[in-house]
């Protein structure tokens, strides 16, 4: 089993979760999807650490953001695959 | 595993069973808690339970404040009960409910006597019930007399993906056993509501589960002065990676595994439409949450977290759970049980919900918890609005 930087808990989401301590910029990454149990690679664009998000497509302003293949939030800044993808770049609808 | 079907626990007259066997003196209102803290003080084996309102409450508001100091009095995990207040009649409202259990409590009041006298009154008593309650011996109870409440806190990302998931394991293996269990935090499933709504059994629990919420949220936009962006998702929360309430809620769903509720549970209410998953329309901060929680009779309760929260409870132990490596490292003292293997997949979740079912039980038969050791009793009233 190949070492697991990331995990993706359905596989509709377009971003990860990081659970080692923190990736690199320029690592290449292991994801687990939880869902179907299969496995893939991205390379990460930023140090991002513990428990934060790493976005796994490109996204414009106004896009989407899929987790537990659900919306969690609208994107108010664009983001590049491979990014971190936190406050400074997403939003709640609800609030 | 082959999950054990008994745990040792304090049979109690009314025909529940408790974790624990407390003798709590209950101050009515703010200005009897002195009273209350010097009994407490005399008397080894009672505890108090100070907090800061009942004076002035009216409407809803007071019906709560009652049905959290009655229900609070009528937990199992409470052997006996003295309840002090500035005024005799609120004080009798509070001893003539509590006694319906059968438990021994007994009411004083310090209007026309003073605090000095009172307390040694109150001792004398308090002495009598702490020598009697100590007498109580675990016995044989049915893992169906376990009533087991959940909420998180100071989650992060590692909740949503791993502690609440294996909480939510544990409903699924225990519920077909018979145990009640509750979830709470309305304003926490902010985003996931909808998908919350449909996991009720019947048309009416989802109805009801819809009115709470949006009620909830009503009152929520119309009291926020800015996004709540700095309160939900909380800095804390932030700070673990969690960006908006709504990854926030669908994290928090997952205490709940593919349970359905069969009911909605005001404030503090006690269930009573049998065994099963309860909603109880609570905050989403921790110690009123598991304030109202206790209230509402259950006595376990599983408490996942992710940065760290540090929460217990006067009558209910409260079990953490992390799958926050750097949090089970640096915490350690506040975390039961270390779950973050999960994530490097040394653990699956149901080697997960087996750990936390044994550890459940532990602390059922009897093993103090971690914020028990460190004297955590965090007893707080929730409040709906300002008194008279």
């Amino acid at each position: 089993m190949a070492k697991t930087d990331i995990i993706i808990h359905d596989k509709k989401d377009n971003v990860g979760v990081i659970v080692v301590e923190k990736v690199n910029k320029g690592q290449d990454c292991g994801c687990w999807i939880m869902e179907n149990d299969a496995s893939n690679n991205i390379k990460s664009e930023a140090e991002i650490p513990l428990g934060h998000k790493i976005a796994l497509q490109d996204f414009k302003e106004g896009d989407t953001i899929i987790k537990y293949g659900h919306d969690i939030g609208k994107v108010i800044k664009s983001i590049k695959k491979g990014d971190h993808v936190h406050v400074h770049n997403v939003k709640t609808k609800k609030w | 595993m082959d999950i054990p079907k008994s745990f040792l626990g304090y049979k109690r007259e009314n025909g529940r069973a408790g974790t624990r066997n407390h003798v709590i003196i209950l101050p009515v209102d703010d200005i009897s808690n002195a009273c209350a803290e010097a009994v407490s003080n005399n008397i080894k084996g009672t505890i108090a339970l100070p907090h800061s309102y009942g004076r002035l409450q009216f409407g809803a508001d007071l019906e709560l404040h009652f049905r959290t100091m009655i229900g609070t009095g009528k937990n199992p995990n409470v052997a006996a009960v003295i309840v002090i207040g500035i005024e005799p009649k609120w004080t009798k409202r509070i001893v003539d409910a509590i006694a319906k259990t059968g438990k021994p409590v007994e009411g004083f009041s310090i209007e026309g006597v003073g605090d000095i006298d009172t307390i040694a009154k109150v001792s004398k008593k308090a002495q009598e019930l702490s020598m009697w309650a100590s007498e109580k011996q675990r016995e044989e109870c049915p893992i169906s007399d376990l009533w087991i409440s959940v909420k998180c806190g100071e989650s992060d990302t590692t909740s949503g993906l791993a502690s609440n998931p294996t909480v939510g394991n544990l409903m699924d293996k225990l519920e077909p056993l018979g145990v009640h269990l509750c979830f709470g935090e309305t304003s926490e499933l902010t985003g996931a509501e909808n998908v919350c709504a449909k996991r009720g059994k019947t048309k009416e629990a989802q109805d009801k589960f819809m009115k709470t919420w949006s009620s909830y949220n009503d009152f929520i936009l119309k009291e926020a002065t800015n996004d709540l962006s700095e309160s939900q998702p909380t800095a804390g929360n932030i700070a673990g990676g969690l960006t908006t309430i709504e990854e926030k809620a669908f994290g928090n769903f997952q205490k709940i595994g593919s349970r359905e509720f069969i009911d909605v549970l005001e404030p503090a209410e006690e269930p009573s439409k049998g065994k099963g998953l309860y909603f109880m329309d609570t905050s989403s901060a921790a110690a009123e949450c598991v304030t109202l929680q206790a209230a509402g009779g259950f006595n376990i309760h599983l408490f996942p977290t992710g940065q760290g929260n540090i929460i217990g409870n006067p009558i209910e132990p409260v079990i953490k759970l992390t799958a926050n490596p750097l949090t089970a490292k640096t915490m350690s003292e506040h975390i039961d049980l270390d779950v973050s293997k999960i994530l490097s997949r040394e653990m699956n979740l149901d080697q997960a919900g087996d750990e936390l079912i044994k550890a459940t039980l532990k602390v059922a038969n009897g093993r103090l918890t971690c914020a028990e050791a460190l004297g955590h009793k965090e007893f707080v009233m929730t409040k709906l609005y300002r008194s008279a």
